[in-house]
């Protein structure tokens, strides 16, 4: 695995010697995430976010265990027990809070992370296993959120599992009772309620188990580096500890400092007041809107509103799924062998298109759904599904890119005034 | 051959769009929405001064009290705090004598079941007791008041301006739309959702309440009090939480302190 100057362990404590022959955990580890992971040098902030999820989803599973002993999953006191927790059980608010705004740290640094990604090409060989893993973990991610924001059993639990657990009926012929089947019963109830429990509790571990895989794929042809040239030799690296784990150190301050002035200073402002009101199958709420990390898919589903041979909202859940499910074929939709969008003058400057596209998207999914915004929302798509299946694919032959450094370490001796990237790099590809 | 697949999918999912797209404008341009008297006449709610406000925000615990008053003689007739337990006054300054004597003397009892019997019954209310929730017969749905002032945008906000509130319907309004007259029983209130309000209003004078630490009465200090006392209910930790969020923050910011000097020291030597 990994490079040949990737350091070796050897134990000098008696202790850990004693344990690396019968059980070399500390060696996994070691090369995992320690002296024997050799990395890119000139790695820039944007790389500390993938351990930042992880610390992340440590925190979600850590709070969750804690609010599970406390909360009960029943339809009539489902709502109580958080009202419980937040009042009776000690430091009880402090972990609701941070399990609740912890799922928007998750995300706000999952995105980043994966727009890294889409900007740096990481999703290209041969680091394309890396990418579909992190797709699937992003795809177990919105199943549990959704699940766990049905749990508090408020309004907005129960109009946005109504909504969400309604794409099924859009299946043709067997869609109402695939949907009857997921939720035992003919409207969310107490038996949703236990079973999205159920695997709400479940699916963070099945998240964990991926993210081994996922850093496993990963530790095989390394990590990519800003420039997005491979590593060509012992002077490009560093050894991940001490000089990322160090680089982490601080990256994961300054995540926790923003996340504590979240949870301790604005711990609802990125909920939904609806919340706070009892789930009622009598009332529906003036606009039901799933939760901030969901507005993008959200509006892509609303955007769909004629019949075009298939009925308007069979189009708009295939669109809504097909817009991360098209994410697992990006790695081919993408030919280009140049990495680094900073290479790739065109697609860079439509990477920005996209992004501020999401935005957009993003603004109109959390909205009413009045014309200005269903309007707004079409020509977004639009551009969405445009962007990843027919203009990547051209400008991957079409460009033609800036040439490239020779090594990393040429390209971070460049930037510290020393010699030119040579011209040829691209024609050596 | 994925490449002519992946561009026919997106072909069809932007040529659908754009049918979609068509469809919204020219619906937009036959058959323009109208705006409806809500659009024109909602109001948002007014700023109000509170001590809970902003991120350093703290009670005041004499406006709590008045504001468990205003809800003891005027709300609770008709709105629940079923979250809130007596005991939880002891927060707002009460001894464990008058918690008791408050919860022995609130006027709507505990109720009891045997289980032997079947037997309904009544007993005075105990401190660990939460406020008995009350049953409405008449129109509409008093909700309960527990989590108002989290279950509404801008809560404290508008909770304050709706009690305030009330005024005559706008000619204006009537003038442009004949059909929006408030129906009979209804109120018209322009900060709430769809103008008309099934509770009559409840602060209607001044000095309907009599303090018992002389403050003056008004409608504008009952409606204030009484939204200080409900966002105390709805999150009775917000003084705790201020604080340990202050704490927290010079930790973790003494943390990335350390940490970024952590970072230089490994990289000193290294170009990167």
């Amino acid at each position: 695995m990994s490079f040949p100057w990737a350091k070796h362990y050897a134990p000098k404590n008696p202790l850990m010697k004693w344990m690396d022959e019968r059980l070399p955990l500390p060696r996994l580890v070691y090369n995992a995430v320690g002296a024997g992971y050799p990395v890119p040098r000139n790695l820039n902030y944007f790389w500390n976010f993938g351990v930042l999820a992880g610390a992340a989803l440590g925190i979600q599973i850590i709070t969750g265990i804690v609010l599970a002993m406390h909360y009960g999953a029943t339809g009539a006191g489902a709502f109580d027990s958080v009202e419980h927790i937040m009042r009776d059980v000690n430091a009880g608010w402090f972990l609701r809070y941070a399990h609740a705004n912890g799922a928007s740290m998750f995300f706000i640094v999952v995105y980043i992370h994966i727009f890294r990604g889409l900007f740096y090409g990481s999703y290209k060989a041969p680091r394309e296993m890396v990418w579909l893993l992190g797709v699937v973990i992003f795809l177990l991610m919105m199943a549990t959120a959704f699940m766990g924001y049905v749990l508090p059993w408020g309004q907005m639990s129960f109009w946005g599992a109504q909504v969400i657990t309604g794409f099924f009926s859009a299946i043709p012929l067997v869609g109402d009772t695939i949907r009857v089947w997921l939720l035992g019963g003919y409207a969310p109830g107490e038996a949703a309620l236990n079973r999205f429990f159920s695997l709400h509790y479940l699916l963070p571990f099945v998240i964990a188990a991926v993210i081994i895989l996922h850093i496993w794929a990963l530790h095989i042809p390394g990590s990519n580096n800003p420039t997005g040239v491979e590593v060509k030799g012992e002077q490009d690296t560093v050894p991940f500890h001490p000089y990322y784990t160090a680089k982490d150190g601080f990256g994961l301050g300054v995540f926790l400092l923003i996340f504590a002035l979240l949870v301790f200073f604005a711990p609802n402002s990125l909920g939904h007041p609806d919340n706070y009101i009892p789930a009622n199958s009598l009332s529906t709420p003036a606009h039901i809107v799933p939760e901030w990390y969901f507005w993008p898919f959200y509006a892509i589903l609303r955007a769909f509103t004629s019949d075009f041979i298939l009925p308007a909202k069979l189009w708009g859940v295939l669109a809504m799924f097909g817009s991360i499910l098209l994410l697992f074929f990006l790695p081919w939709l993408d030919s280009s062998p140049v990495r680094s969008a900073n290479y790739r003058p065109v697609y860079r400057t439509f990477f920005w298109i996209l992004v501020v596209d999401i935005l957009i998207l993003g603004w109109c999914g959390g909205s009413p759904a009045t014309p200005t915004y269903v309007i707004l929302s079409q020509i977004c798509a639009a551009y969405y599904f445009a962007h990843f299946l027919i203009i990547i694919p051209m400008i991957s032959r079409a460009e033609r890119p800036r040439p490239l450094p020779n090594s990393i370490t040429e390209a971070v001796l460049a930037k510290h005034g020393g010699t030119s990237p040579a011209q040829t790099a691209l024609a050596a590809e | 051959m994925i490449r002519i697949i992946s561009s026919a999918i997106g072909a069809a999912f932007v040529f659908v769009l754009a049918i979609a797209l068509f469809g919204s404008i020219k619906g937009q341009i036959t058959d323009p929405v109208k705006a409806t008297a809500v659009d024109d006449f909602h109001l948002a709610p007014k700023e109000v001064e509170l001590k809970s406000n902003g991120y350093f925000g703290t009670f005041d615990k004499r406006q709590l009290q008045r504001g468990l008053q205003v809800y003891k003689e005027v709300c609770s007739a008709c709105h629940s705090l079923s979250h809130v337990a007596f005991r939880d006054l002891k927060e707002l300054g009460y001894n464990d004598a008058q918690v008791k004597k408050f919860a022995a003397d609130w006027q709507l009892k505990a109720q009891t079941f045997d289980d032997k019997s079947g037997d309904r019954g009544e007993r005075p209310n105990v401190p660990s007791d939460h406020f008995p929730k009350v049953y409405y017969p008449g129109t509409g749905s008093p909700p309960d008041l527990s989590l108002i002032t989290k279950a509404r945008e801008e809560g404290p906000a508008y909770v304050h301006s709706l009690l305030t509130g009330y005024t005559k319907e706008p000619a204006a309004l009537l003038a442009k739309y004949p059909d929006s007259k408030t129906p009979d029983g209804l109120y018209y209130n322009p900060y709430f959702a769809n103008l008309n309000i099934a509770m009559p209003p409840p602060l209607t004078q001044d000095g309907q309440v009599t303090y018992l630490d002389g403050t003056k009465s008004t409608v504008d200090q009952m409606a204030k009090d009484v939204t200080a006392f409900l966002v105390w209910t709805a999150e009775p930790n917000l003084e705790t939480r201020h604080d340990a969020g202050f704490a927290a923050g010079i930790f973790l910011l003494i943390f990335c302190f350390l940490a970024w000097g952590a970072y230089q020291n490994v990289w000193r030597d290294v170009k990167h």
